[in-house]
């Protein structure tokens, strides 16, 4: 079973990448989904896998007996999926209000933040246009 | 039992949930959060004053007995990292009351502000590396707010690239300490130290710290995983730059010092004489290379923060008790000028009109008062002596002479001697050269209490620079002792795990 | 806006009902699977089912407080709940942040009937953030169409 996992992971990480080797952001985002995941499942399969052994103390007892599954990767996991999940959610609003500003979605066409230096043809400095001088 | 050391945590998070509150009033929100933040620092200072004499303060959350809770704790170095932090959140919270407007504040400046604030405490008291790692995440998610807020276009091209970058870090990271919990089995940093000697296997250790390297190192902005920072810090409203610029990755080197002084040592020549060596060259020049390549004042301090963060690894990666001192006397100082820096480029942009050296110029002539006060932080920078930047390069490169590692030293001067000629640069731009429009309006020009909230954090934050340079011995005695107490962590994990540590179960056999 | 007559008559139906569902939900998550995150996201999903119906504006005035008001009333709630523990045995600050102070009552033979401690209330404050996040996002998503 954990060799099934291992491999699920790595086709996860696999898929990721590629998505992420993407110009389009949100492909880029199902990429960083994509990773999520498999990260969560790694911490899942380093947790050790318990067969039908949930950790619940059983009715009359006041202790836990082996054998038993270790409590906690789920509450790791359940807060990395949480985290993920606002992360997530930010940065899709984030990408959504960015194509409806800037009208693009391709990672190549973003330079507002840093606009591409223009050759100084006049010499020095002044050659540059003060782009932002307007939102000061 | 010491609650003080639950007050990094909970202070910011009352005054965000209590600026949340109050968020349809605007005052009410500032009045707020400079109480909050003015108690932070309080809290602040009377942590140092508990363990100035190396007590170590601990406290278990909900009860629950290391290793099985969460587990706070306070050293020197979590008490200096606090103090600086709270100092700057207050000078910050000062600026913002004459930088963010009305519509800023009512979107939420101020509970994500104070947000912000609770992820930086909670990543310097923490003492479990997955309660970091949700500390980390609760900065990022604030950081996001913060840097689209306003929403303008520059600012969301900004964002997008930050967020994008940040996520995959974060899922390095989180990897990171799902591994080490697997060939570990516990989170507690303190028995991490213990329990990773025990490792059958070392190289896998090696290879887990070396993830932990990409991790903190993307959060802490190095080559070559620093092009997140120079996209996205210039774009925001000016406070956030400079809380951005002062504390972020400042808080990614805080986590590598800590985690490669207490747990990863056991394969030092790799890890630091090797990767983190290279690794502190080269931020150190891409950095200063990049600031001296744009023509825009934000920029340059952008990338000046890449450059500086080389220094600190430098230091880390050298890994004797002078070189570890200079980085904690490195990070003082080194939050102060950023924080500084920023706060003046903003100024200078409201009265100049601009950010480009294009538009700048006749600073001097305007302001001659503020223009002495923003050579503070950018002497300091350039390391000009008797100021903070000096003592701190002197310390770190005499760390270097001490190890004969003739090639990062020359690393170090080259990129201190490039800094001076950004500062050069940028003196003649901004200060000295004549407006293009003719003469610009001085500070006189501002109504009086928006001056005195943006001129006051830079007389603070430039009288702090100097006094840590004329007084830089006190600074250095700290930061040796916080340097004393990374290097020799045995203290730190008595305080947590109880006294004697208990036996470490031999790994592999988990349940 | 959807402007089905199908999903307006199911999500006026299906509203109340989610919401006691979520209520259950937490108040169950004490000792068995539940709790607050889980009955925060269903009470979020049903607002949001109610702003695809309805439109973003009818939601926010059904939900009468501002999403923000709703997440840092919960977060006020869920720092308090860690407070009581302040006051409990061995004087004030003697105990840990967060440690469980309970509220107990016993039936006449002297077993337990009936507990509640300030966990519960953390989880309440962990529901209402989870609504009030979750919904700031949602009118965050929905406000410009």
């Amino acid at each position: 079973m954990e060799i099934v996992l291992a491999f699920t992971v790595g086709a996860l990480v696999a898929g990721s990448v590629y998505l992420l080797l993407s110009r389009n952001l949100l492909r880029l985002l199902f990429g960083v989904i994509l990773l999520s995941n498999a990260v969560n499942l790694s911490i899942f399969l380093v947790g050790g896998l318990t067969f039908g052994a949930p950790p619940l103390i059983a009715e009359g007892r006041s202790v836990l007996e082996a054998p038993y599954a270790n409590p906690l990767p789920q509450a790791l996991i359940l807060t990395a999926i949480v985290i993920g999940f606002g992360l997530l959610a930010f940065s899709l609003v984030l990408v959504y209000r960015g194509h409806q500003e800037i009208g693009t979605l391709d990672g190549d066409a973003l330079r507002l933040a840093e606009p591409p230096e223009t050759p100084a043809a006049g010499g020095g400095a002044t050659a540059i246009p003060t782009q932002d001088r307007s939102a000061a | 039992m010491n609650w003080l050391v639950a007050a990094p945590i909970l202070i910011p998070m009352a005054t965000a949930a209590l600026t949340g509150l109050a968020w349809r009033s605007v005052p009410l929100q500032r009045a707020l959060t400079l109480a909050g933040m003015t108690a932070l620092l309080l809290a602040a200072i009377a942590l140092l004053l508990q363990v100035q004499h190396g007590r170590i303060l601990v406290m278990q959350m909900g009860g629950w007995a290391a290793p099985f809770g969460i587990t706070l704790v306070a050293d020197m170095l979590t008490a200096i990292m606090v103090l600086v932090s709270a100092l700057m959140a207050l000078a910050v919270a000062v600026y913002s009351l004459g930088d963010i407007d009305p519509v800023r504040a009512r979107t939420g400046f101020h509970p994500v502000f104070c947000a912000l604030m609770v992820g930086v405490g909670g990543a310097f008291v923490t003492g479990d590396l997955f309660n970091m790692y949700v500390w980390f995440e609760v900065m990022l998610i604030g950081s996001f707010v913060l840097l689209a807020l306003g929403g303008r276009k520059e600012q969301l091209d900004g964002a997008i690239k930050y967020a994008c970058l940040n996520l995959v870090a974060t899922a390095a990271l989180l990897l990171a300490v799902a591994l080490l919990y697997g060939v570990t089995g516990t989170l507690n940093m303190a028995e991490l130290a213990l329990r990773v000697r025990m490792v059958p296997n070392q190289g896998i250790v090696t290879t887990i710290a070396v993830l932990f390297i990409v991790a903190f190192g993307m959060k802490a902005a190095v080559f070559p995983l620093f092009f997140w920072l120079p996209a996205a810090y210039h774009t925001p409203a000016v406070a956030v730059q400079a809380i951005f610029a002062g504390l972020l990755t400042k808080v990614g080197v805080y986590a590598l010092l800590r985690t490669f002084t207490l747990i990863f040592t056991g394969d030092t020549g790799w890890t630091h004489g090797g990767i983190l060596m290279w690794i502190a060259g080269l931020t150190m020049l891409a950095g200063v290379l990049g600031s001296l390549a744009v023509r825009d004042l934000r920029r340059a301090w952008s990338w000046q923060v890449v450059a500086h963060i080389g220094y600190m690894i430098m230091g880390l990666a050298l890994y004797t008790p002078l070189a570890v001192a200079g980085v904690v006397f490195y990070l003082v100082h080194d939050i102060v000028v950023k924080t500084n820096l920023f706060l003046g480029a903003g100024v200078v942009r409201r009265l100049g009109g601009s950010a480009d050296y294009a538009g700048l110029g006749g600073l001097f002539k305007a302001a001659p008062l503020l223009a002495v006060l923003l050579f503070v932080p950018m002497a300091s920078l350039a390391g000009f002596p008797p100021l903070s930047g000096f003592w701190s390069k002197l310390v770190l490169v005499q760390a270097g002479l001490e190890q004969q590692s003739w090639a990062i030293v020359a690393v170090a001067l080259v990129t201190g001697l490039l800094t001076m000629a950004l500062v050069g640069r940028v003196w003649a731009e901004v200060v000295w050269k004549p407006h293009p429009d003719g003469d610009i309006a001085g500070t006189a020009a501002l109504p009086a209490g928006q001056r005195l909230a943006l001129v006051a954090p830079l007389v603070l934050l430039s009288g702090i620079t100097v006094a840590i340079g004329l007084y830089a011995q006190p600074v250095m005695d700290l930061s040796s002792r916080a340097a004393a107490d990374l290097l020799s962590p045995e203290p730190y994990i008595r305080a947590i795990l109880g006294e004697p540590p208990p036996p470490p179960v031999l790994v592999g056999e988990l349940p | 806006m959807m402007n089905s007559l199908i999903l307006q008559t199911a999500t006026r139906l299906l509203l109340g009902l989610m919401i006691l569902f979520s209520v259950f939900i937490l108040w169950r998550g004490h000792n068995q699977p539940g709790g607050g995150f889980i009955g925060g996201l269903i009470v979020a999903v049903a607002f949001a089912l109610h702003a695809l119906a309805y439109g973003v504006r009818a939601m926010r005035k059904l939900l009468v407080l501002d999403p923000r008001t709703i997440l840092a009333a919960g977060l006020a709630l869920s720092i308090l709940a860690g407070f009581v523990a302040a006051l409990g045995p061995g004087g004030l600050f003697a105990n840990p942040y967060l440690e469980g102070r309970w509220f107990v009552t016993y039936t006449p033979a002297g077993e337990k009937s009936f507990a509640i401690g300030t966990p519960v209330l953390f989880d309440i404050g962990v529901y209402l953030v989870v609504i009030g996040g979750i919904l700031a996002m949602v009118q965050g998503l929905m406000e410009e169409d």
